[in-house]
């Protein structure tokens, strides 16, 4: 038969690879894409709820498009967005309870933010623009580097929203005390939910300037 | 002025294109624009003729600026005294307060000609002079005591994300000034409101709060333990950022702004109309010292006499359209004395106010338009 002389594509394939990559600067989904906005702003301002959030989602994203992925032949389209939402309801809930069990203060920290990771527009939108059409092993790498691409903006903007805002890294004093001694105060502006705007903005700014090609007409 | 020209000329071959320093080109064009009228000329379509270009216009506004500016650095000395219970002449308040005021001035300048030079020569534009006005600004809406390290990192907040994101000058949406406030407001608020930052080094026992701290805490406008008369009020011998206490200093800046045809009479008198307005619903409606206060002497208080003379008029941020104009100062004074009133965390309601009526500009403007031309529609069907 036709279908079985066709040469299986290696695991690492260059068109892989890219699906592992492109989320990570051309077609990152908060930069380009501008999904997952509300969160980025919410939980940066510290380091920590950041990277534990990045990872909620990374787990929650890839596991999803896997799940997505075998299904996608017996969802009837009609109910699909409810499928996929079962589906993400149960990972989060699973995430959550994980969270609770072994990570309670930053848990309590993220509150309603882990729930929300439901609503999160990155996970649909990847659920239906990737995971309807496309195997496990290309949609769980989909899902690991859209994950991975959230992750890094939060971070950093994370770290320069704790850094300039309290101070701190991680809850380390970083700034010398010298320097308060000498009257530098930390910014308070930066604490502030803006702030994170414009950090986004600004890094979205630098990537464009560097890369012509996102630039809109 | 020949002087300056053999200087300029002398320059002009080393920045040109292809030679040794061209990368100061920017720098040396901002200097060359700013002694003498560029030679060019407009050759195509019709356009105005007149010696006035954007650079002019602008010291007008800079020039309107000095009468507030020379007062404020005679009450910061005068406060400073009066807080230690001296009492010394003019000439040495004004000198005490010179040393104050200058090195703000010096650094809100120096950070944001820094910063428009380095987008300049980077995007290949002319260094543009909006940051005259800007950088004048700056160091009279802040307190005397404002940390330079701060006023720094503000200015280069705003010049950077209040202009030169949207284009440098002319393409800004909010006033770069007001958002180096607003910046200051919100990052360090500890060094921009109270008690103790108005004045440059009182003493511990003179309390420095300024007349709005006073209302917001529900007494009457007091300073050093007196009434303030209206008279009071209009000169402007109280605490407060240092530019914005003299009614009178901003008075005759608005007199030079309006003859000049700089500033817009209309948003300047919509936006004292909107205050007196949102003042006179208060007095209906009083329940407590400030709600009470008599809605003309919020003019004379805090940063509204100021803002209306030399932020609201901004023609950048400002709506456009002449109907546009009624509705934005309007609604930016009405807004202004609402925040000032109501909410007690900002006793400076007019920056914010300001700030809000920038974002909206646009959106007046279009619904002034698109009015204007359905209107102009009805009738040439009512023709045929």
């Amino acid at each position: 038969m036709s279908v079985d002389k066709q040469e299986r594509e290696p695991l690492f394939s260059p068109k892989n690879i890219k699906l592992l990559t492109n989320p990570l600067n051309k077609d990152n989904p908060i930069t380009t894409q501008v999904l997952g906005i509300c969160s980025a702003l919410a939980v940066t301002v510290k380091l920590e709820p950041a990277i534990v959030m990045s990872l909620s989602v990374m787990v929650v994203l890839s596991a999803g498009n896997v799940i997505i992925s075998l299904l996608r032949n017996s969802i009837p389209s009609r109910i699909r967005i409810i499928v996929q939402l079962v589906v993400i309801a149960a990972l989060v809930i699973l995430v959550d309870q994980v969270l609770k069990a072994y990570a309670y203060e930053v848990s309590k920290q993220l509150s309603v933010f882990v729930g929300l990771i439901i609503t999160n527009c990155i996970i649909m939108g990847r659920f239906e623009a990737f995971a309807m059409g496309n195997k496990p092993w290309p949609a769980l790498l989909d899902g690991i580097g859209n994950g991975i691409g959230y992750g890094w903006i939060l971070i950093a903007v994370a770290f320069f929203r704790e850094l300039f805002g309290s101070g701190t890294l991680f809850g380390l004093t970083i700034i010398p005390q010298g320097f308060y001694d000498f009257g530098y105060v930390n910014n308070g502006l930066v604490i502030l939910p803006p702030m994170a705007l414009f950090a986004v903005g600004a890094i979205i700014w630098i990537q464009r300037s560097r890369d012509k090609e996102l630039i809109e007409s | 002025m020949k002087f300056i020209r053999n200087i300029l000329d002398s320059v002009k071959p080393h920045v040109q294109k292809g030679a040794k320093f061209h990368a100061f080109n920017s720098m040396y064009d901002a200097a060359d624009t700013l002694f003498f009228v560029p030679n060019t000329v407009t050759k195509t379509g019709s356009h105005i003729r007149d010696g006035v270009d954007m650079k002019r216009s602008m010291f007008v506004v800079v020039i309107a600026l000095v009468p507030a500016l020379l007062f404020g650095m005679w009450n910061t000395g005068q406060m400073h005294f009066q807080s230690l219970g001296q009492e010394v002449d003019i000439m040495d308040a004004f000198l005490y307060g010179l040393l104050k005021v200058l090195p703000i001035i010096i650094v809100s300048y120096a950070v944001g000609l820094g910063i428009e030079i380095v987008f300049a020569q980077g995007r290949g534009h002319e260094v543009n002079e909006g940051f005259f006005v800007s950088g004048m600004l700056i160091p009279l809406i802040v307190p005397v005591s404002t940390p330079l390290w701060m006023v720094a990192v503000a200015v280069a907040f705003a010049v950077i994300f209040g202009k030169e994101v949207f284009g440098g000058t002319g393409m800004n949406i909010v006033n770069p000034a007001i958002l180096t406030r607003a910046f200051l407001f919100f990052a360090y608020p500890q060094s921009m409101s109270g008690d103790s930052v108005w004045i440059a080094e009182k003493a511990d026992a003179f309390s420095g709060a300024t007349p709005l701290a006073e209302l917001t805490a529900g007494n009457a406008p007091l300073f050093a333990g007196a009434n303030l008369s209206p008279m009071e009020m209009m000169i402007g011998a109280y605490p407060g950022s240092i530019g914005e206490t003299s009614t009178i200093a901003i008075i005759i800046g608005a007199a030079i702004l309006l003859y000049t045809g700089v500033a817009s009479w209309k948003v300047m008198l919509s936006f004292i109309g909107g205050g007196l307005v949102m003042g006179l619903i208060f007095n209906l409606f009083a329940v407590n010292a400030y709600m009470e206060l008599p809605a003309w002497e919020h003019l004379l208080l805090g940063g509204f006499a100021f803002g209306a003379v030399f932020m609201i008029t901004d023609p950048v941020t400002a709506t456009q359209t002449e109907m546009g104009k009624w509705i934005y100062g309007f609604f930016g004074g009405l807004i202004a004395i609402l925040v000032r009133v109501v909410n007690p965390a900002y006793p400076e309601g007019v920056m914010l106010a300001i700030l809000f009526m920038n974002i909206f500009a646009p959106l007046i403007d279009f619904y002034v338009v698109e009015s204007n031309i359905k209107k102009r529609l009805k009738r040439a069907k009512v023709a045929a």
